[in-house]
């Protein structure tokens, strides 16, 4: 099998599988970070949000073979500890019901946040709007970026 | 080790049991549901905890820090946050004291687990307090014996007891003489007044590893040498399997493996993806086996059955016919819903290793029990040889009550003699079944001298009607002729409980239909509601579970809280209340139009009557969900069959409510002090109801139909009236 070099929360990490072995199962399956989750396989859900190059990108729908060389960040690695101001919002707001599509949430946001630092409140339901939280925890989650934002200025 | 004492004393009264740790500390071990088995003894070990006899422990570390391992399933309605609250409260430690743990501390002792369902709070209440109400006064009588005086002397608070000089223990430093001693009965509770965690916000015990990534759902869940499994079921509802073909999926990178189970096929691989892979790969021939049934036959099927007379009776009050007969007018409407897969964001998936010895079963169930056994009966195993770990599961709204996704993983494991986890792709887990049934409803009333004098409704539904007491909720005992007729249609697709099972949508019916009344009365909708509450008021008919005072309170709180009747220029309002799984709840919705001409849900105003309220911040998060849940389904979500296939399998087609679309939730409470019920499902059937009479009032339309999206601005399909 074809091996890829993948930069992962800023280590090297090589990985042996299929070309077309989509960065989701890599992270989950072959590598053991399971806080990005699946969710469609289709791009649809937002559930598998990662930053590749900075980039909110769905890993369902990024091949490992198109990740090769490039920088990628996940949920695990968008803060040392768990302090970054969306997850600190995340827990003041008391986001989650049962917390499955959070991370990709979070990693939405995260990117958005970085490009727009500060938005109003139709740009956050805008640039969240591709993000699915079947619990409909949206009123929280608008409220949590929007603190989020506030707090880094 | 230096303790090995457990006590034998035991409290029916209670189901508590304690012991001393040979670890240290003190544990308590009781049930919420039901009395334990009298000769069950303690372990003094906690890796031996044993789930089978007692459903929930309490442990009490020497430095007084506590630990709550809770049984019940958490599939994001909050329990394993606000039960483990009401314990802390009436134990009276700090709640930064509290840890919470699922009961996963151990592997090979996990046993079954008795499932709370959304009434752990209702039927946990008295258990949970009396709990830790019991181990605070056994600290309190260790530390009135090392004292030396008498306990009725000493006062404990925030984890410290303190006697009449005005000496201090810490519970830490008197938990092994606490957890000798026999366990009291007749312990008081406190007063409500004097609650410092229960009404306190308490953000969800699993926050951290929520918002880091951690593994802690049952797709993040591997286990050493375990497989991937990705199965091929029948493409449509009524094939059978005849042939397959498996060449092209084992020459998949990574597949390992095909095995043949009655009418489905799992592909084994060593990943995730190469099963995905392996599984589109087989081709297969597939017969008949029955109809293969689409949503038009469907439609017409449930249209003969209420144009028809043959119905099981629910109740029947008085006599429709002859109000009907007598009456000045007759209004009918008929309400028609779609099937509705759950789409719980986590796909279905579970973890088998099914061995000679022993079958360890570890995913996302809310029936572990009933589960656990089902399993051991189609191995023909004892029920003893399984064991059963839970996972935090990425939602349920009644699919994972249905252990068949379990099955499929005992079953391929068996076969193939190695651990496998099963893992559903989005596509199988819309098209695999077990739906909300597609209903009709049909509802008639009677309108004599202007008053309500009868009131008929008659449910056409796919395989299963409603249940239980729903026949008897309002407005059954506020109509002087009423009744309730149901019939169903016994179709292949499976049908089974989807949130707020049957008043998901009976509620949107009954209560545009309530707004119709109103306007042809020319009434207000709100007094028409609270009008017909007095009638219900001081019932001894027992089947009526809710209140009319309660229903009564919400609905002036509602229209209070949305200044109903008053709304600004250009905001349009609509009315709901209802009464589910022992809460009562009413929804003001506001309506504005947008510069295109359509209608923008801009905001919900809910009152809720839930008794005490347990967690605050939970406690609204329920009812937001609940609320925009029920808005995104009756707004936005179809699901229909033809030649038995579902039509649609992934969210490109099938519509979820999304950020840009949800109005704003506020949320108020009733304070009574009334024992608390649950919340994860109530706050959902009111919301369609709400939303259809504010899209009448902005643009003159009545919606019948869902989803709504469909029908909007389009003329209904039936000719109403």
């Amino acid at each position: 099998m074809p091996s890829f070099s993948l930069k992962i929360n800023g280590k090297n990490m090589t990985v042996n599988t299929d070309a077309d072995t989509p960065l989701l199962w890599v992270l989950r399956d072959e590598l053991n970070m399971v806080g990005t989750k699946y969710g469609c396989g289709i791009g649809q859900c937002g559930a598998c949000t990662v930053h590749v190059d900075g980039s909110a990108t769905r890993s369902c729908l990024v091949q490992v073979s198109a990740a090769d060389g490039m920088e990628i960040t996940t949920i695990e690695g968008l803060s040392e500890d768990g302090s970054h101001p969306l997850q600190e919002a995340w827990k003041e707001v008391d986001v989650p019901q049962c917390g499955y599509c959070q991370s990709g949430q979070i990693m939405t946001a995260a990117s958005f946040l970085k490009e727009n630092p500060n938005p109003s409140q139709s740009e956050i339901r805008q640039a969240m709007n591709g993000n699915i939280c079947r619990c409909a925890s949206y009123n929280r989650i608008e409220k949590a970026v929007a603190i989020a934002a506030q707090k880094s200025n | 080790m230096e303790t090995q004492n457990t006590t034998f004393t035991f409290s029916r009264r209670n189901f508590l049991r304690t012991t001393a740790l040979a670890s240290g500390g003190m544990l308590i071990g009781f049930n919420l549901f039901t009395a334990c088995k009298s000769e069950v003894e303690m372990p003094i070990d906690i890796a031996n905890l044993n789930f089978n006899d007692f459903n929930a422990f309490i442990k009490i570390a020497d430095n007084g820090m506590v630990t709550i391992f809770s049984p019940n399933p958490e599939i994001g309605q909050g329990v394993k946050t606000s039960m483990p609250m009401i314990i802390a409260e009436e134990l009276d430690v700090p709640w930064k004291h509290v840890h919470v743990a699922q009961g996963i501390l151990d592997n090979k002792n996990y046993q079954r687990q008795v499932a709370g369902g959304s009434q752990s709070i209702r039927f946990g209440w008295d258990a949970l307090r009396q709990t830790g109400a019991t181990a605070r006064q056994m600290l309190v009588n260790a530390a009135a014996a090392r004292w030396g005086v008498d306990a009725s002397t000493c006062n404990a608070s925030e984890g410290v007891i303190t006697n009449a000089n005005g000496e201090t223990l810490g519970y830490g430093d008197v938990v092994k003489e606490a957890a000798v001693l026999e366990v009291p009965e007749n312990v008081a509770l406190k007063d409500p007044k004097d609650y410092k965690i229960i009404g306190t916000d308490a953000v969800n015990v699993d926050i951290d590893q929520i918002v880091t990534g951690k593994p802690l759902f049952g797709l993040d869940y591997k286990a050493e040498g375990m497989k991937y499994a990705v199965v091929m079921r029948p493409p449509a509802f009524g094939k059978k399997l005849v042939s397959y073909d498996d060449s092209a999926a084992k020459a998949v990178n990574g597949v390992e493996e095909v095995v043949r189970f009655g009418d489905k096929v799992a592909v084994l691989a060593s990943n995730t993806w190469a099963a995905i892979k392996g599984k589109n790969a087989l081709t297969a021939e597939w017969e008949d086996d029955s109809e293969m049934e689409s949503t038009e036959d469907h439609d017409r099927i449930l249209v003969d059955i209420l144009d028809g007379n043959k119905f099981d009776e629910r109740r029947n009050d008085g006599n429709v016919d002859v109000a009907f007969a007598n009456a000045d007018k007759v209004i009918e409407r008929t309400y028609d819903s779609p099937f509705l897969p759950h789409n719980c964001m986590e796909p279905m998936n579970f973890y088998a290793d099914v061995k000679p010895d022993k079958i360890h079963l570890v995913g996302p169930i809310q029936t572990p029990s009933g589960t656990a056994r089902r399993v051991a009966e189609m191995l023909e195993r004892d029920e003893e040889e399984v064991y059963l770990e839970m996972t935090r599961m990425g939602g349920g709204f009644g699919r994972r009550l249905y252990g068949d996704f379990v099955m499929e993983a005992a079953e391929i494991s068996k076969l193939a003699k190695k651990p496998v986890k099963v893992v559903y792709t989005r596509e199988d887990d819309m098209a695999a079944g077990i739906y909300r049934p597609a209903i009709k409803y049909r509802i008639a009333a009677s309108i004599k001298d202007g008053k309500i004098t009868g009131y008929h409704l008659k449910e056409a539904a796919i395989n299963r009607n409603m249940y239980g007491l729903i026949p008897h909720f309002f407005p059954a005992g506020c109509i002087e002729n009423y009744r309730v007729d149901t019939a169903n249609y016994q179709s292949n697709i499976t049908v089974g409980a989807w949130r707020a099972p049957y008043t998901n949508f009976l509620a949107f019916a009954e209560q545009s239909f309530f707004d119709e009344l109103a306007a042809e009365l020319g009434q207000d909708p709100v007094q028409l509601r609270i009008d017909l509450l007095q009638n219900v008021k001081g019932s001894t008919d027992e089947r009526i579970e809710y209140s009319g005072e309660r229903m009564e309170a919400v609905i002036k709180l509602a229209a209070e809280k949305s200044n109903w009747g008053n709304a600004p220029d250009g905001v349009h309002q609509g009315f709901a209340a209802y009464y589910s799984h022992n809460t009562h709840v009413a929804e003001v919705a506001e309506v504005e139009m947008d510069s295109y001409g359509s209608p923008v849900i801009k905001k919900v105003i809910v009152a809720v009557d839930c008794g005490i309220v347990v967690n605050p911040t939970g406690a609204k998060n329920q009812i937001e969900g609940g609320v925009l849940d029920g808005i995104g389904h009756a707004m936005y979500s179809d699901f229909g069959f033809a030649n038995g296939s579902p039509t649609t399998t992934n969210f490109d087609k099938y519509r979820l409510i999304r950020m840009t679309e949800t109005p704003q939730v506020e949320t108020y409470f009733v304070e009574n002090g009334l024992s608390p019920t649950g919340l994860g499902e109530p706050g959902l059937p009111p919301a369609g109801g709400a939303v259809a009479n504010a899209i009448k009032a902005a643009t003159g339309q009545r919606l019948t139909q869902q989803p709504f999206v469909k029908y909007l601005g389009k003329e209904n399909k039936e000719v109403q009236g």
